[in-house]
């Protein structure tokens, strides 16, 4: 049992931070609880703090709209928070997508398909193309362009407040990781990743790794969503620097040698 | 081409000239039921709604009713209908529309009284009726069998149910739902006219200058009359005035030219007001020649109560009433006499702070001089009056005083003809039947009364609640044709007619539909049966009620077309054809009554109340029922069994013989080459395709004969020939409705006037004949009581009564601060049985809310659109706060309507009723308004 | 020396080769980059421009113009859930309509006018603001409200055809205000009298109540946004009756006017003999 947990722990905290979240969302809607309110684009927490998604907030300023206290408040709460914990911590503990696509990347380890499809494709540096282009037209057209076809609103939202047709993204998200693109939305197109990627890069919760321990089995590079962040395995003992990771923990819980662990990044660099 | 006024004031003339003469029925007016056109059938019918009593026409189609159109020949609506009117054939077509028998059994299918409802045969709920009757029989006698009657059954039904009640069960325990509806009218015109119904007819709207609606919201309750009202307005803007005297603003105000909101119950202060006006300050307006000759003064006792329960009654004493509700319940007894009251009660002997000791006083009254009766208005100045009547706190007192001055010099004003109309605030009253008297005591002096254009006009709220309750007699005192149970002359005349021995019929007729509920309650009532009412619904302090009933040793029966509240807590329930599932006919406001054919079979096994009793009489015997009884108050009931079998009936004769199925009865043949039958379904003469298994457990394959026309034409005889006259059956299937009395094939418009009535003409007394008999000759004395009992005869003469301003038993107080009135809205009707199954009646009115003044709703913390409760003595429920739209009340009442089952107002409200009516006052008690 | 050189060269060279190779992948994933974010970016404004032109949706109260709303709603969903009646739902994928963003269907569930107006106060972007449905003392009031305009389609109401109705105008949270009832005789019937609904814009805030309780099989009466309900006269035409009307004439400016036969200069068209002297 305790093996398992081993294995499994950060997924199954994160799948609980994920659900819990959901949860109250959802309650706040349903039941009219007061802890949680609205969804991932602006919520309030308990009645009071302001929350908002500042990729959202910044197209929202290319589009021209004048932008309101409380969300630039909102805003600069949730850049503070991910700034320090991690950017795109918010893609595996928060984000209901996120398990859309681990889904469709346990099916395709377990089905082999990373092994038939070795290269893949696409470049991850698309996803900074996104959030270039989302922003050059929510300039032209006035309209926050990325929040009308969100993939991530419409699941969130739709669970929240009635799914409509988002049943059918969340069916294209996940083929698309399936069959086309290992880690294809997340890791490649996502804007709000790459948005998080940009903002996480000087975070302080960073996965390190030592590689005096390492014995160079590569389950790590095998789980990593953003398997490039770990380039360091097997050569340097180095904290993650990339803001490409995503804090998920799945690397540190795989290594059966205790070669990777999670660490403030100053501290570390100290030890260092 | 547009007519202009002048053009329609003259043909209007004309016409209400031509009617004024008595029309024949008018050819072009006859109902031809159209042949097949394009695959449906057009056909006649009255709307099953309010008293108004439109005509509309159905296509039937398939057999089902694919549509509903105003009637253009229909005189009263000219093929126009509200928004109910449309909806006629929906109602019948609910998906939850109950479609077989059901009882409430346990595991092992025996009746139980916790059991749950399961579908059974018709054959089983007869059964189960059959032996619950009888044991209430053996328990309590006649008394013990109750049932809760209706002003929206069928003449056909309403009289067949009379008959096997108190011709069969000799039970006078039947009482319609119309007794919270006009019981107050009802009295009104017996103690001033001595017999029922109005003098006048809609017509008079189209004739007359003034319009004064008294607590009657037309607009939403009687939507084509007021369509009528306001075009009256139109035709003549400056000179036709439109008064509103109501307790909150609604939507007759909208057309008012003077709208007066006043406080609950002083509406007979308002009257009393305009009477000594003319008495005391325009004694020449009086038609001294007029009152002189048809006018005597009265006066009665004032100490009566409030129709509450009485302290010695078995539940009060049982502690059945807990300490709050007994708070209002002690006023039955004694009552300390208000400053608001005081004045008024002054020449009789009281006042403020006396004590006054209540007593049942029945309807006993006096003659008394016009000096008395000058007298007694003498407190009724406009200073007194306005201070306790002035309804809105927000008003300034002159500007109330103005109007109140205005409404007494319109009624006044030589030349200018006045109609009063109202409904239920005027009959829901706890002095109601007063209230009513109050209203001809003005009418009378000014000489406006009976005359085209002028009147006091008592609407009707339900749709027969005159063709059925009133005329056919289904009330607890009542026979037909005005005859009363407790004198011996008609209680003969109809059991020779009935062909049932002399004494079969019970002389004591107390049972009103309150009492009903009471001696239910009282454990007296063991079986009682629910016809074409809501009566757990649309009874006031229903908690009782709805204890009673699920929790004490009785059987509790609901017919019904769908499951609403009564059903609920039933023990068994019957499925009902629908209106138009069966041959009917309906008698509106103005006495015009209404046939319809049977356009479709019913839905399921569901068969008419008709078909119901009948049935039901099958199980009783001479034996079964004639033998002797005691009552309660000891009258004893003799012992008919050997007069029936002198009359030639034996010991087993059922019911059913003597009844229904007579030799009279088989008379009436069925027959498909008669053009009123013609292709015309008949599911009580013939059974029909479903083949329901009846009540003994066979096919049931009709009667043979047209049992419809048997009761229509029976019930006839007894007004033919006593002011009463209805045409005949089939004439009726030709017209669109007729006036009673019909002489000599020419309708009735205005009564009591010897120009347009044959019955006054006949007396041959003058220009009006007071012809009614009833309380006819009266002892002579002072306000406060008889000197003289020597009875004087007042033929052809009506009276006017003194009677004083008096608080109602609960008024706000410290505690429970807010009046509470209840009431309808115009997309329902009463309890929502039907209306709330029709989408679009539903959609529009979802719900039933607490309409209040939005400065009320603040200083009670209460939000617009929030959920408040409404708690009085007796009970509480939630209902949302509305402070805008259409009723609009003043700081310190409250309105809600009573249609929404969810919203069950009358679990708050208190059954006091008019003593002497004993219908209920659903318009005021006290209540408290607090967020939920 | 030369050897060095000629090697140098080489590598130079052949340094300059995978340097202009280098470069030209460089210059060609650039490209490849433009392009599909070109095609990318056209097809998802194109996509985007097409779900934001709907005009016909009914905002919560307060809500900004249009335009501004698209901009500035961050699809939250707080006034949706604020709302006590469930009036308010959020553009799904599917509606066809500006996806996340508030709306309501009054035949379903209209606005009911709460007097606190819960649903405003909370929008984080004011793309809800207070302002515009506050008076002139800064509280809440929802009579200013502007969610939209009841329209009467005057051939399918039934009151026009004489019927008692005026369901919507009992509906009506501000009754006689934003409707009132125009009586006119019925001459068909020679008794009865038409009451017609009648909607005021100035007081009607398009909450929909007198649309959800139209009895019609599909509603005679209808709220849409107000501009597209409502006409507008420029501000030529002034009322000479009422010296009100003339504040319209603030933002006027004597505008050039130019017609088909004006459009040339006058010289030009002096110039120009046409066919005048033609027969």
């Amino acid at each position: 049992m305790s093996r398992i947990y081993d294995k499994y722990r950060f997924l199954i905290l994160r799948r609980i931070v994920q659900i819990s979240l959901m949860g109250l969302y959802i309650g706040a809607n349903v039941w009219g609880w007061k802890i949680l309110q609205g969804n991932l684009s602006s919520s309030l927490l308990f009645e009071t703090v302001p929350l908002s998604d500042p990729y959202a907030v910044l197209q929202m300023f290319a589009a021209g709209s004048l932008l309101a206290t409380n969300v630039l408040v909102g805003a600069a709460v949730i850049l503070l928070f991910y700034a320090l914990l991690g950017g795109r911590m918010f893609c595996s503990w928060v984000c209901p997508v996120n398990m859309i696509t681990d889904l469709a990347n346990f099916l395709r380890r377990k089905l082999g398909f990373n092994a038939i499809q070795k290269r893949q494709p696409a470049t991850r540096n698309m996803r900074y193309w996104v959030i270039g282009i989302s922003l050059v037209i929510s300039f032209a057209f006035g309209i926050t362009a990325f929040e009308f076809v969100s993939p991530i609103s419409m699941v969130h939202r739709g669970l929240i407040f009635g799914l409509g047709f988002g049943w059918a993204a969340m069916l294209v998200l996940f083929l698309f990781d399936l069959f086309v693109l290992k880690n294809g939305w997340c890791g490649h197109i996502c804007p709000l990743g790459g948005f998080y990627s940009l903002v996480g890069r000087f975070s302080f919760i960073r996965v390190h790794h030592n590689e005096a321990k390492c014995t160079l089995c590569m389950k790590c590079k095998e789980v990593c969503p953003e398997k490039q962040v770990l380039h360091m395995v097997g050569k340097h003992s180095e904290p993650v620097l990339s803001g490409e990771c995503t804090n998920c923990g799945r690397c540190v819980e795989v290594c059966d040698d205790d070669a990777l662990g999670f660490a403030i990044k100053n501290l570390s660099a100290q030890k260092k | 081409m547009s007519v202009s006024r002048r053009d329609f004031l003259k043909s209007s003339a004309a016409a209400s000239a031509a009617a004024a003469v008595g029309m024949s029925v008018p050819s072009e007016l006859q109902a031809r039921s159209e042949q097949a056109q394009s695959g449906w059938r057009w056909d006649k019918a009255a709307c099953r709604f309010c008293g108004t009593g439109c005509g509309i026409m159905m296509a039937t189609k398939n057999g089902r009713i694919v549509a509903v159109k105003g009637d253009p020949a229909a005189p009263v609506n000219r093929g126009l209908n509200c928004i109910k009117g449309y909806f006629n054939a929906k109602i019948m077509y609910g998906a939850d529309r109950l479609k077989t028998p059901l009882l409430r059994v346990d595991d092992n299918g025996n009746f139980s009284k916790k059991g749950q409802f399961k579908p059974v045969s018709w054959k089983r709920a007869f059964d189960e009726m059959e032996v619950h009757i009888k044991k209430a029989l053996k328990a309590s006698g006649p008394e013990g069998v109750g049932v809760f009657a209706s002003g929206q059954y069928t003449v056909m039904e309403g009289y067949a149910a009379q008959k096997m009640m108190k011709g069969g069960f000799r039970s006078n325990a039947i009482d319609p739902n119309a007794r919270h509806c006009m019981a107050s009218a009802v009295v009104g015109f017996y103690q001033t006219f001595g017999i029922d119904e109005p003098a006048g007819c809609y017509d008079d709207i189209e004739l007359t200058d003034t319009v004064v609606s008294w607590g009657s919201n037309m607009a939403e309750m009687h939507p084509i009359l007021w369509s009528r009202v306001t075009d009256r307005k139109l035709s003549d803007p400056d000179r036709v005035k439109v008064i509103n005297m109501s307790t909150y603003t609604h939507r007759t105000s909208d057309l008012a030219d003077i709208e007066i909101i006043f406080t609950p119950n002083t509406d007979m202060a308002m009257w009393n007001y305009i009477a000594r006006e003319i008495v005391y300050n325009h004694p020449e307006a009086i038609d001294w020649d007029f009152v002189k000759k048809y006018i005597v003064f009265a006066s009665q006792p004032v100490n009566m109560g409030y129709g509450m329960r009485r302290s010695d009654e078995k539940s009060v004493q049982q502690g059945k009433y807990d300490g709050k509700e007994m708070e209002t319940l002690r006023k039955e007894m004694r009552k300390e006499v208000s400053d608001t009251e005081a004045p008024a009660l002054s020449v009789f002997g009281y006042k403020e702070g006396d004590m006054m000791e209540n007593k049942p006083a029945g309807l006993k009254h006096w003659e008394i001089s016009f000096e008395e009766y000058k007298r007694f208005l003498e407190p009724y100045t406009l200073d007194y009056v306005a201070r306790i009547s002035k309804g809105d706190p927000d008003e300034p007192l002159d500007q109330f005083k103005q109007k109140l001055q205005t409404l007494a010099n319109l009624y006044i004003e030589k030349g200018r003809k006045v109609v009063s109309f109202w409904t239920m605030g005027m009959n829901q009253h706890t002095r109601g039947s007063w209230t009513n008297t109050l209203s001809y005591n003005v009418h009378f002096m000014l000489n406006k009364q009976a005359r085209p254009g002028s009147g006091a006009f008592s609407l009707t709220g339900q749709p027969s609640a005159c063709g059925t309750a009133r005329e056919v007699g289904t009330f607890a005192h009542r026979l037909p044709a005005d005859m009363m149970v407790k004198n011996p002359k008609h209680r003969k005349i109809t059991e020779d007619r009935w062909k049932i021995p002399n004494g079969t019929l019970n002389p004591v007729g107390n049972q009103h539909i309150m009492k009903i509920h009471r001696d239910i309650e009282d454990g007296v009532v063991k079986f009682a049966w629910v016809n074409v009412c809501n009566a757990y619904q649309d009874s006031a302090n229903a908690h009782h009620w709805i204890k009673a009933a699920r929790e004490m040793d009785n059987f509790i029966v609901t017919s019904d077309g769908y499951p609403g509240i009564s059903a609920k807590v039933s023990d068994l329930v019957l499925p009902s054809a629908m209106i138009y599932e069966k041959w009917g006919a309906y008698g509106n406001a103005e006495r015009r009554t209404q046939h319809w054919r049977q356009q479709v079979v019913p839905v399921g096994d569901a068969m008419s109340d008709t078909w119901q009793w009948v049935e039901l009489s099958k199980r009783f015997t001479v034996k079964d029922l004639w033998g002797g009884y005691t009552l309660r108050n000891g009258v004893k009931l003799p012992d008919v069994v050997g007069e029936a079998k002198k009359m030639g009936y034996s010991e087993d004769t059922t019911m059913f013989d003597i009844l229904f199925a007579n030799e009279e009865a088989r008379s009436y043949k069925l027959d498909q080459n008669d053009p009123i039958q013609r292709g015309y379904d008949n599911s009580e003469g013939y059974g029909d395709f479903r083949n329901v298994v009846g009540s003994d457990g066979k096919v049931f394959e009709g009667y043979g004969f047209f049992i419809h026309k048997y009761l229509f034409e029976e019930y006839a005889w007894f007004g033919r020939g006593h002011g009463h006259d209805l045409a005949d059956f089939d004439t009726y299937h030709r017209v669109r409705g007729l006036k009673w009395p019909v002489v000599d094939g020419k309708e009735t418009q205005w009564r009591f006037n010897s120009k347009y009535d044959p019955y006054a003409k006949k007396e041959n007394y003058g220009d009006f004949a007071f012809y009614g008999t009833l309380a006819k000759a009266l002892s002579q004395g002072n306000l406060t009581g008889i000197t003289d009992k020597t009875k004087k005869s007042l033929k052809n003469k009506a009276k006017i009564f003194a009677r004083p301003y008096m608080d109602p038993p609960e008024k706000p107080d410290a505690e429970y601060d807010t009046w509470l009135c209840t009431g309808r809205v115009l997309e329902h009707w009463h309890s929502g049985t039907m209306t709330m199954r029709v989408p679009e009646l539903y959609r529009a009115v979802p719900e039933a809310l607490c309409y209040m003044h939005p400065r009320d709703a603040q200083d009670k913390g209460l939000k617009q659109g929030g959920l408040c409760w409404v708690e009085s003595r007796r009970g509480k429920v939630k209902a949302r706060v509305e402070t805008r739209g259409r009723n609009r009340p003043p700081r310190g009442l409250v309105f809600v309507p009573w249609f929404d089952e969810k919203v069950f107002i009358n679990k708050v409200c208190l059954d006091a009723t008019c003593p002497m009516s004993k219908q209920t006052d659903f318009k005021k008690c006290a209540v408290k308004i607090y967020q939920a | 020396m030369s050897n060095n050189n000629l090697e140098s060269e080489k590598k130079m060279s052949k340094k300059q080769g995978e340097q202009n190779s280098a470069r030209r992948t460089f210059l060609l994933n650039t490209a490849r980059g433009l392009g599909l974010a070109a095609l990318g970016g056209l097809v998802w404004s194109a996509y985007v421009d097409e779900v934001t032109a709907s005009q016909l949706l009914l905002r919560p109260p307060g809500a900004i113009e249009e335009e501004e709303f698209l901009k500035t709603c961050i699809k939250c969903g707080l006034c949706v859930e604020h709302c006590p009646f469930d009036t308010l739902e959020l553009a799904k994928p599917g509606d066809n309509k500006p996806l996340g963003t508030p709306y309501f269907i009054p035949r379903e569930v209209p606005c009911y006018m709460c007097t606190d107006i819960p649903c405003v106060p909370v929008c984080p972007t004011n793309a809800l603001e207070e302002k515009l449905v506050s008076n002139d003392e800064g509280e809440l009031d929802i009579t200013k409200a502007q969610m939209g305009l009841a329209v009467v389609d005057v051939e399918n109401c039934i009151a026009f055809w004489g019927i008692q109705c005026d369901a919507c105008y009992r509906a009506c949270p501000l009754l006689d205000e934003a409707i009132t009832l125009e009586y006119s005789k019925n001459e068909r019937t020679g008794k009865h009298a038409f009451l017609k609904p009648v909607v005021h814009s100035d007081a009607c805030t398009g909450c929909g109540l007198c649309e959800r309780a139209c009895v019609t099989e599909k509603a005679a009466i209808f709220v849409l946004p107000k501009e597209v309900a409502q006409g507008k006269v420029g501000d030529h035409y002034i009322k000479g009756w009422d010296a009100e009307d003339e504040k319209r004439l603030e933002n006027a400016f004597g505008e050039e006017t130019k017609t088909e036969l004006s459009e040339r200069s006058p010289m030009d068209s002096l110039n120009d003999m046409g066919g005048l002297l033609d027969e």
